[in-house]
């Protein structure tokens, strides 16, 4: 072993520096051409396609021209939708969050057969496809009849049945649903790293279970919290399947939009925009909240 | 009078018994050190008396009070955990002033005692850095401080200087030890390091299979250990098969060519044991030869092949010539310095 590298720096060739150079990016090559392949260029086509002209009857006209980024800022139409799309991706993150963290918590508490138990109905749904649970809410939302309304009524807690279908309350219900694995795993993710016996230093300093939850256990775990936040925020916000069961044609997102303008209105080059645009907002919200987050805890958390 | 009082304590997980039959009475200022092998009991022991774990049986006194009916919370002990378990998100002062802020003390009551505190354990200047930040010593110091600050009634440390080195490890050990007198703080140490158990404690209680073995001041429990156990695990031991010979008139003691006027009292097999540092080289004695020899600096190691079997020799480096490997040797010793157990060697 210390032989070769020996000879290795006795004698630096000049062929074996230049093959130095050139190995990382002959090694990187098959993952980079994948990369350009088929993401970087078509992102590029779909940017191009969105400063293109459509018509109904002359189609896509290869121009560039603003038109359609001057109509999605100038029509309330679509700032609703945009808004829709942010208010339904916030919500989704707030309750996946508050329900999610305590979750995680009580799960990590379990010990023996119950702790695996309970992870696997937690991560259960993300072995079943993201329409088929869909569709399984629709069931249970179904108009004034549906099973979670007859629960709410008989529980007292509702006098009227709540509207599900096609409202965004349905939409938050749903898309909740699928995206709190991603919360409860980051989160537990975070609670691995607590030293077991931090909260019996706070208890032997006469701190209270509540105390300990609020001024240890949080602070610590907030990192977890913030990260399963990103991303569930950024899948919901870009979630397709969910919006367009229950939100139907009514109801739509912006995911839902680019689809329709796509397929059904074939207007490509709106789509493209459509596309464009959520892509930049998200990835801007997501790479602010992330540098805030790392700013915030760079002291602590290494 | 007791202070801190362990009655019968016993604890039991499923059918396996941890701890059994545990009774201490630790006066006012006292350090006690817990020293045993991993597994022995004396992490849970400690653990009960912090109130993280319930008593399967007996009962935990502090002051005539049971333990028992006082909350966790409430017992206002201090405690140093092996990990620290500092809490990461606060800096080293807010740290010491967590226990001090449950107790609701005024503002500014609270920071003089944590600047206090912090200076006591040399800490001073260090007070706005996070713990990820400090050195394994000063984080070790810092969960000092933050126990020490509370004015614990009792100071429980939970093998706190396990993972510092040797050499910082030592110096820990002094300051550990001044503080304490100091402060005249009850304190008890759960230790495997017999070393640091001796040089810390005013009591050793050494325990193994979750039971008290002896209890006894450092000297006590090293020159005159109870059992097999305690004068192999305090430090090394030589253990010869002995016989008392009542041929003889008065009876003697025998072990191989070595004997010695056997003590009132004793009969059949019997085991001695004698620290390596009491057994000296001498002209008539146990025979034994000299297998290794090995130089310590302060003194020498000799490991030797006798007549019941290997034996370990210290010697002070007293500048003196010394046998050296191969050497025919005979191994004599004072009778006050051997102890006598019954039963054949363990």
């Amino acid at each position: 072993m210390s032989a070769v590298t020996d000879t290795a720096a006795l004698s630096p060739s000049a062929t074996s520096d230049r093959r130095g150079v050139r190995a990382p990016w002959a090694l990187a090559a098959p993952a980079l051409m994948l990369f350009v392949g088929v993401l970087v260029i078509p992102l590029a086509m779909t940017v191009m396609l969105s400063f293109h002209d459509w018509g109904q009857y002359k189609g896509i006209e290869p121009v560039f021209i603003l038109k359609n980024w001057r109509e999605i800022a100038a029509d309330p139409y679509y700032l609703e939708m945009f808004g829709r799309t942010l208010r339904i991706a916030l919500l989704t993150t707030l309750i996946t969050a508050v329900l999610g963290a305590p979750e995680a918590y009580i799960l990590n508490r379990m010990r023996g057969p119950w702790k695996s138990f309970f992870l696997l109905v937690i991560l259960g749904p993300l072995l079943i496809s993201v329409v088929a649970r869909t569709l399984g809410w629709a069931l249970l939302f179904g108009g004034n009849n549906g099973l979670v309304n007859k629960l709410l009524m008989s529980s007292g807690l509702i006098g009227a049945p709540l509207r599900f279908m096609f409202t965004e309350t349905g939409m938050v219900v749903a898309l909740a649903h699928v995206m709190m694995p991603f919360m409860v795993l980051s989160v537990w993710a975070a609670l691995q790293r607590l030293d077991p016996q931090i909260e019996n230093a706070a208890l032997s300093l006469g701190a209270g279970p509540l105390t300990i939850i609020r001024r240890i256990v949080v602070p610590q775990i907030m990192p977890g919290v913030l990260s399963g936040a990103i991303i569930v925020f950024s899948l919901s916000a870009s979630a397709f399947a969910t919006p367009a069961i229950i939100g139907g044609r009514r109801l739509k997102v912006a995911a839902t939009l680019a689809y329709d303008e796509f397929l059904n209105t074939l207007n490509w080059p709106l789509g493209a925009a459509v596309a464009i645009l959520l892509l930049v907002a998200l990835a801007l919200i997501v790479v602010g909240s992330n540098a805030l987050i790392e700013r915030r805890y760079a002291e602590v958390f290494r | 009078m007791a202070y801190l009082e362990l009655d019968r304590v016993g604890k039991q997980f499923g059918a396996q018994t941890v701890v059994d039959d545990f009774t201490l009475a630790v006066r006012k200022g006292e350090f006690i050190s817990f020293l045993g092998p991993s597994g022995c009991g004396k992490t849970t022991t400690l653990q009960m008396i912090a109130g993280f774990l319930d008593l399967s049986r007996g009962a935990i006194r502090l002051e005539e009070r049971d333990l028992a009916r006082v909350h966790p919370a409430k017992r206002g002990l201090g405690i140093v955990f092996q990990s620290y378990a500092l809490f990461p998100h606060m800096t080293a002062a807010e740290n010491v002033a967590f226990g001090l802020e449950m107790r609701r003390l005024p503002r500014g009551e609270r920071a003089e005692r944590v600047r206090a505190a912090l200076t006591m354990v040399g800490l001073s200047g260090y007070e706005e850095r996070y713990p990820r930040r400090m050195s394994g010593g000063q984080q070790q110091r810092v969960a000092l401080a933050r126990a020490l600050v509370i004015r614990p009634s009792v100071l429980l440390l939970d093998e706190p200087l396990s993972n510092l080195d040797a050499k910082l490890r030592e110096g820990m050990q002094i300051e550990l030890r001044q503080i304490q007198r100091t402060l005249g703080t009850t304190t008890i140490l759960v230790t495997h390091d017999q070393n640091e158990a001796m040089s810390l404690s005013d009591r050793i209680v050494v325990m193994n299979q979750g039971r008290i073995e002896q209890v006894g001041t450092p000297q006590e429990t090293y020159e005159r250990p109870a059992s097999a156990f305690v004068s192999q695990f305090l430090g090394k031991t030589n253990d010869f098969a002995a016989a008392i010979d009542r041929s003889a008139s008065p009876a003697r003691l025998v072990a191989g060519s070595w004997s010695a006027p056997a003590p009132a009292g004793a009969t059949g097999v019997v085991t001695i044991s004698i620290r390596p540092e009491r057994i000296g080289f001498g002209d008539a004695g146990l025979a034994a030869k000299i297998v290794t020899r090995i130089f310590q600096g302060n003194h020498w190691l000799f490991q030797c092949e006798s007549e019941c079997g290997s034996a370990i020799v210290i010697r002070q480096n007293d500048g003196q010539p010394q046998p050296v490997e191969g050497d025919a040797v005979h191994l004599v010793w004072r009778a006050d310095d051997m102890v006598l157990r019954t039963g054949g060697a363990t």
